[in-house]
């Protein structure tokens, strides 16, 4: 089991030309990812989401604090940690196959060992059909599914993953939800996974990060096992719709509300 | 009476055969400015055009001295294909202009594609390449093939000289954007899956910036091809462009416009290679 460790982490972005003012975009992060956590970051756009993801999967640097992956720093990026973007990152010259396997091709991996691990995840994320297309023969949440497959073909410690469902519909995205919920319990990973939607956060996570801007921090965090349920029943339609669901939403809810009006008010 | 109406009838079906919206075949979308094919209505215009030239000069309303009939020049590719004209056959002058061309731009692929590509990923390249770059592109190439005359005279090292130059601009910032338009994402994604740079160079940057690249490359061989001609033209002993210029200096039309044909052509020829080449490497060009 692997622990992702983050210590009063900080980072400070440079102001955008002279005499601008500089961004806290972390403030004091402290925040530990283990055993099989699906943690969940929640927040207004703009309260540093994207940049803690950033700092775990090794991009920035953060100005202080330590980020320890099995106790080790991070020094940059590294196949020990799996990133899927928002906007799938895929590469229009290869096929799915070859964008698949990408990662094991550049770890020089033999052809049939890169064949036989990217079918595997092809076949979890359901695209071993469709292993000679190429990306823009395909729809936007079978993008995503190559990236989520791409990913995780290094057998990373943890996966990134930054609104990965933000650009698909609304039916698209309930079924790569239960995708991802699937995946996550059949390979055991840690996830960290950013959303927009307080909906997908509370259905999906384990554990769910509320985050507040400038400076960017982690005002409340939660136990959560709606997820759990879903394993049990297999209908999230209705799992959505329990009181406890809507009472955690509106919860949820006034605190990122809460978080707005005091921010209007200075 | 009748005969006349149906006359009207097929011709305005074939008028809205030509130039009307069809119906949308699966894959196209209805409502796409310019969408069809237009083979068939370019063929009637070659044609139409080639049977005015014909008519006009056959009927005698234009002096040959100014414009010949199509079968004189015709008949002068064939004859200067072989035959002797301005110091060599036509087959000569145009072997000299396309071993200048492709030296050239054989020269200019191996440089400045590199170069390009390393501005675009190192600091140190584009601060050594860009003033120079950026000073002598916006000149016309004519404006410094006198000097490349006074210091290598007229002869194929001058021509070669001056065509690289003109295109090395812009192929090495073609290049050069190509770089830029690979996306930080697709960059994240290399190293996140533990790539080294020379991978990040080889596996993403290079193959995302070469459809750039080989746009610069048709541009590269378009511009030098025009800048060959135009050098030619001001002083040489050999080369298409050298041909119709002494064709002119004794009137023989004939030949100046059998010279402006093959220039053509072989732009032409150039295009429809380097399509092909794109088509082959780049197939995915344009559809994400
Ligand atoms: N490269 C950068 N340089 C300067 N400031 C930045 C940079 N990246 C982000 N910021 C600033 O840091 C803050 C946090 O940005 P971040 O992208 O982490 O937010 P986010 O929570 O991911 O937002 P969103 O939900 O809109 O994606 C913002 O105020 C942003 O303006
Ligand atoms: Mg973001």
């Amino acid at each position: 089991m692997s622990v992702l460790q983050l210590n009063k982490v900080n980072v400070i972005y440079p102001p955008p030309k002279r005499g601008g003012s500089e961004v806290h975009a972390l403030e004091d992060i402290n925040l530990t990812i283990e055993g099989n956590d699906f943690m969940v970051a929640l927040g207004a756009s703009g309260c540093g989401k994207t940049t803690l993801l950033n700092v775990m999967a090794g991009f920035i640097q953060p100005n202080s604090g330590d980020v320890l992956l099995d106790s080790r720093p991070i020094k940059g990026p590294g196949a020990d940690r799996g990133v899927v973007f928002q906007q799938h990152a895929l590469l229009p010259w290869l096929n799915v196959m070859d964008n698949t396997s990408f990662g094991l091709m550049l770890q020089k991996k033999k052809s049939e060992e890169r064949k036989k691990v990217a079918a595997k995840y092809l076949g979890l994320v359901g695209l071993e059909e469709f292993l000679s297309h190429y990306p823009y023969q395909l729809s936007g949440g079978m993008r995503q599914r190559v990236g989520l497959a791409r990913a995780l073909t290094s057998n990373p410690a943890i996966l990134l993953m930054d609104e990965p469902l933000g650009a698909l519909d609304a039916i698209t995205r309930e079924t790569m939800q239960e995708l991802v919920l699937d995946i996550w319990r059949q390979t055991k990973k840690m996830v960290f996974f950013i959303t927009h939607s307080v909906d997908e956060a509370i259905f999906m996570a384990s554990r769910l990060i509320v985050m507040s801007p400038r400076p960017g921090r982690i005002i409340h965090s939660y136990k959560l096992d709606f997820y759990q349920k879903f394993f049990e029943t297999r209908d999230a339609r209705s799992i959505k719709s329990l009181p406890e669901f809507i009472e955690m939403r509106q919860e949820i809810l006034d605190i990122i509300h809460g978080d707005e009006i005091r921010i209007d008010q200075g | 009476m009748s005969l006349v109406n149906s006359f009207k009838e097929s011709s305005l079906n074939y008028f809205s055969k030509v130039f009307g919206r069809g119906p949308v075949k699966p894959g196209e979308s209805y409502g796409a400015p310019g969408i069809g094919n237009s083979t068939a209505i370019s063929v009637v215009t070659s044609v139409t055009l080639i049977f005015l030239w014909w008519f006009v000069t056959n009927m005698g309303w234009i002096k040959p001295l100014f414009l010949p009939t199509p079968e004189s020049v015709l008949k002068k590719f064939v004859s200067v294909w072989s035959e002797d004209f301005g110091g060599s056959t036509l087959w000569g002058h145009s072997k000299a202009s396309l071993f200048r061309v492709f030296t050239a731009f054989f020269l200019a692929c191996v440089t400045a594609i590199p170069v390009g590509i390393g501005m675009g990923v190192n600091r140190v390249f584009r601060g050594v390449f860009d003033p120079p770059i950026e000073f002598y592109r916006p000149i016309p190439p004519l404006g410094y093939l006198p000097l490349t005359i006074i210091w290598l005279g007229i002869e194929d090292l001058q021509k070669i000289t001056l065509i690289y130059l003109a295109i090395f601009a812009p192929m090495a910032l073609n290049a050069r954007s190509g770089v830029r338009s690979v996306t930080i994402e697709q960059i994240q994604m290399a190293y996140s899956l533990g790539a080294t740079r020379a991978q990040v160079i080889w596996h993403v940057i290079l193959k995302g910036a070469m459809p750039e690249i080989l746009t610069g490359m048709r541009i590269g061989i378009g511009f030098g091809w025009t800048t060959l001609v135009a050098a030619e033209m001001v002083a040489a002993e050999a080369g298409i462009g050298h041909m119709v210029l002494s064709a002119a200096e004794f009137l023989v039309t004939d030949v100046v416009i059998m010279g402006i044909f093959v220039i053509g052509g072989i732009a032409y020829m150039f295009d429809l290679l380097m399509r092909f080449i794109e088509r082959k490497i780049v197939p995915w060009k344009g559809k994400m």
